[in-house]
This record gives C-alpha cells, sequence and structure tokens, in this order.
C-alpha cells in the first residue's frame, strides 16, 4: 500500500472499517458453516445461534455505513481513499445479505425437523456451502490483499457453485416426485440451496468490488453464469 | 416550558457541565463597530481540550467573535463589547484582569505568518522571557526546544536556531508562529485562519499538529474552508449575519445539520 496519509487519525478511521468488515466476514463464515450443518443434523440450539448471531450482522452493517458517512463527511476522500469507503459500503451490504440467508436457512431447521434430510441430499447441501463458503474465505483473505488477479479468478469461479445447484435441483425434483410425502421438506431444502447458491453470488459481489477498489474498473468480460434452472419445464416420466 | 420536555432536560445537563467541560463561556456577546453591529446576543460555550471551529460566510461575525476571547477588539478604537465572556469562570472584562497576562493565557495565531525579524530562537524565547517564564538560560533552551518540539518544527530547524525566522518557507514560519505562542503555556490558543496563505501539504501539516495539540490546549479556530472544519475540529459553529445560527457536534453538523440555513450554507445552495 501506499505511504500513510499525514492525519494519522484519517489512516486510523480506515483501518477501522477494514478491522470492522473483517470481523463481519468472519462472523459471516461462521454463519453459513453453522446453518448448514444445523439442518444436517437437525440441531435446534445451533439453529438458534445462527438467528441470534443476525442480530449482530444486522448492528454491524448499520455501524460501518454510519462511520463511512462520517469518513466521507470529514475527510472528502478521492481516489483510492473514496473508492475504499465506498467498497467498505458495498461488501457490509452483501455480507450482512450472507448473514440474512443463513439466518434464512436456519429457520428452516424446524420445518424439516419431523422427516429430516435424507442421506444423500445432506451430502448434495454440504458439497454445495463448501464450495460457497470457499469463495467467501478466499474473497474474505482477498480483501486483505487487494490482489485484482485474485479477486477475478474468484468471480469467474462462480460458476462451478451454479452448475452444482442446478444438479441439486434435479435431485430435489426427483425425490419429490418419487415420493409426494417428500415435497414439504424437499421444498424447503430447495430453499436452503437457493439460498445458498445466492450466498456464493454475494462472495462474487465482493471479488467484483474489490477488483474496483483494486483497480478503478470492472472486470472484462460478463460474470460466467451456470444456473439453468430457469429453463427447466416439467419434467414427464 | 414543559419541565419534563427533551429541551429541558438538555439544557439542565448544559448546566451541569458548567463548571467542569467549558473552557470559555460567551453569554449574550454584542460587539459594536461605532454605530453597527457586528455580533447579535451570541452565546456560544468553548469545551475543554476540544477544537472549535468558527464557519460562516465572509463578514458574518467569525473572526470579531474569536477576537472577544482575548480582548484583540481592545486594539480597535471605535469597538465596543457587551454581554459577559468567562475564562475558567473569571470575567475576562473584569477591571483587575491584566490585559496582558490574559493575552498569554489566551494566545492567537493570525492568517499571515508574523514571525519576529528575528533569530529563530529569539522568535520563541521572546515571549516567555518577558512573562519571566524562565530562569535560566537553560530553562530557556528547554522552552525553546520544547516549543518546537511540539510544533513539529524541531528536526527542521535545530541546526539553524540562530538563522532569521524570516527565511523559513511559508509552512514552517506559522508553525514557528505557532510554536511561539505555545512558548508561553497558555490555556487556549485562538487561530484566525491560519492556512489560508499555505500550500495544501504545510495545511495538512498544521492539521495535525492541531490534532495534536488538542491533548493539551484548548482550540477555536475560525476558518473560511468548510472542509478544514470538517477535518480538525470536534465543534463547529456556524455564524451569519452577525447570529449565530447553529453550534454542534462537528460530525453531526456535517452530515446533518439541525439549522436550514447551516445545511444550505455547507451545502453550497445560496440565495
Amino acid at each position: 500500500m501506499s505511504a500513510s496519509h499525514i492525519y494519522t487519525a484519517y489512516d486510523e478511521e480506515l483501518k477501522y472499517l477494514m478491522r470492522r468488515i473483517t470481523e463481519m466476514g468472519g462472523l459471516a463464515e461462521q454463519m453459513v458453516a453453522d446453518s448448514v450443518r444445523a439442518l444436517v443434523n437437525s440441531d435446534a440450539a445451533l439453529a438458534q445461534k445462527v438467528i441470534s448471531d443476525d442480530v449482530i450482522m444486522d448492528a454491524a452493517e448499520r455501524e460501518i455505513g454510519d462511520k463511512a458517512i462520517i469518513t466521507i463527511a470529514r475527510r472528502q476522500p478521492v481516489a483510492a481513499d473514496l473508492r475504499e469507503i465506498i467498497g467498505a459500503l458495498r461488501i457490509a451490504n452483501d455480507l450482512e445479505r450472507v448473514g440474512d440467508l443463513g439466518k434464512s436457512n436456519a429457520k428452516r431447521v424446524m420445518a424439516i425437523q419431523a422427516t429430516g434430510v435424507p442421506r444423500k441430499l445432506a451430502r448434495g447441501l454440504e458439497h454445495l456451502s463448501e464450495l460457497a463458503l470457499i469463495q467467501l474465505k478466499e474473497v474474505l483473505d482477498v480483501y486483505t490483499t487487494r490482489s485484482a488477479e485474485k479477486a477475478k479468478s474468484i468471480r469467474d469461479r462462480d460458476e462451478e457453485i451454479d452448475a452444482m445447484y442446478t444438479s441439486l435441483f434435479r435431485e430435489l425434483l426427483t425425490y419429490m416426485m418419487e415420493d409426494p410425502r417428500n415435497i414439504t421438506s424437499c421444498t424447503h431444502l430447495l430453499f436452503c440451496a437457493k439460498n445458498i447458491e445466492r450466498i456464493g453470488d454475494h462472495a462474487t459481489n465482493i471479488a467484483e468490488t474489490i477488483y474496483y477498489m483494486a483497480t478503478g474498473d470492472q472486470p472484462e468480460g460478463e460474470r460466467p453464469k451456470d444456473d439453468l434452472t430457469s429453463s427447466f419445464g416439467a419434467i414427464t416420466e | 416550558m414543559n419541565v419534563l420536555s427533551d429541551a429541558a432536560v438538555e439544557k439542565a445537563l448544559e448546566q451541569k457541565m458548567t463548571e467542569v467541560d467549558y473552557k470559555m463561556i460567551g453569554q449574550d456577546v454584542s460587539v459594536y463597530y461605532g454605530e453597527k453591529r457586528a455580533l447579535f446576543d451570541v452565546n456560544l460555550n468553548v469545551r475543554k481540550n476540544t477544537v472549535t471551529a468558527l464557519i460562516g460566510p465572509s463578514g458574518c461575525g467569525k473572526s470579531t467573535f474569536l477576537r472577544c476571547l482575548n480582548r484583540m477588539n481592545d486594539t480597535i478604537a471605535s469597538c465596543r463589547v457587551t454581554g459577559k465572556i468567562t475564562l475558567d469562570g473569571m470575567d475576562i472584562y473584569d477591571p483587575s484582569i491584566d490585559v496582558v497576562e490574559l493575552r498569554a493565557r489566551v494566545g492567537m495565531v493570525f492568517q499571515k505568518p508574523n514571525p519576529f525579524p528575528k533569530s529563530i530562537y529569539e522568535n520563541i524565547a521572546y515571549g516567555p522571557r518577558i512573562h519571566g517564564l524562565a530562569r535560566s538560560k537553560a530553562d530557556l533552551d528547554q522552552i525553546v526546544e520544547g516549543s518546537l518540539q511540539k510544533a513539529g518544527l524541531w528536526n527542521e530547524v535545530k541546526d539553524r536556531l540562530q538563522e532569521s525566522g524570516t527565511g523559513l518557507s511559508g509552512g514552517q514560519q506559522q508553525r514557528l508562529c505557532i510554536a511561539r505562542a505555545v512558548a508561553v503555556s497558555p490555556e487556549v490558543i485562538l487561530m484566525d485562519e491560519p492556512c489560508s496563505a499555505l500550500d495544501p501539504i504545510a495545511t495538512a501539516k498544521v492539521e495535525e499538529l492541531i490534532h495534536e495539540l488538542r491533548a493539551n490546549f484548548t482550540i477555536v479556530i475560525v476558518t473560511h474552508s468548510m472542509q478544514q472544519a470538517a477535518r480538525v475540529s470536534q465543534r463547529t459553529a456556524m455564524f451569519h449575519l452577525g447570529l449565530l445560527v447553529e453550534e454542534n457536534d462537528t460530525d453531526k453538523m456535517f452530515t446533518n445539520p439541525d439549522d436550514q440555513r447551516t445545511q444550505d450554507y455547507i451545502m453550497g445552495r445560496f440565495g
């Protein structure tokens, strides 16, 4: 990074924002991992923890927003400093959404408790969430290193999660057709899978924001997408 | 007034804080230049160890108010000040007050750097010597070094203390003037647009210095740059046509001021 500001307080303010984002990111990772474990193991206590963790995420996003606005009013930032602060606002927003999605999954634990989650589907869900967690973890690392290259490569990997989600979608439809008693729990699991796919999207958003913070540009080319589920028609036997 | 209203509670809290937090208090301060009235019943409290910025358009009375705080207005023949101004609870216009001593306790730094046409050493030593603050040459040396350290100038001038103060760059001269003000151990430092004549880097250094000085001094700064007020102060007071329009926490002032006139001014929406 370049030399420090003459105003030491300015550097402190920017560092504080960075630190809070990193803390939010850590909590987001934990919530995603916990929510999937709660689903797979029907763990109501763990689900409750995720739900209450979301309150912390919401408060953190508001606090980062307030601090960013005050820093803008005080310092009239330009160039890299301005991108830094705007980037922090966007990333806080994406992380808060990740928290919400984790909470949404945790809330469904009760609904699925009666029937539980079939082994095969559980594995699929775990695999999907592992991919999303890797995206999230790596993008939070790039937030500290600010490598434009790495940010771009993370962003280009979003299609892996989409492909995994598409195949899980197909499986859930099959389960539902096999036995109508599965429909309720499979519908919940479908929402959960969609939520995890959205978490992957938010991680990709963060990667694009970091690329912008580092270079001042958007990454080239369309973001690769592989979610084909919108084109699925009725499946006949 | 409803005793339980928010305004009543706030006023009670403010009054409770009077003894502890306020270094200087201005009550119903009005200033007249001959027949012309420049300030209208200004009530403004200056908090201890805080930077208070006075902002407002040209001619609004901010510099006039600043000059009341160390009775510099006394030097203007046609100027008349009414109301009450206290320093640590003591009326500064009380007949028993020694104005020279007051101006050592409430120092001033001006817009245009004005070092004495003496050596750097002498610039700093002059005040303490006159006020009898040093018993020996060693004491004086210590005061000079300490003041230059506090002003962030020591490393740049320690090997040329005998050179003329006027030979320094603009930014260095202003920091020399700040060191000179600091040398007589004031409690309050008044600054009248101290960075107007300086380039951006010199300005940044002076502002960083103001930030550091706050720990040991109370500072009031007049500035026509709102951005400077936002950067450097914790409290901001906005003046307009001789009236105090709003006095507030700086962060609040620049994100969500209470008064519409303040909002218009800082946003640059005039007329």
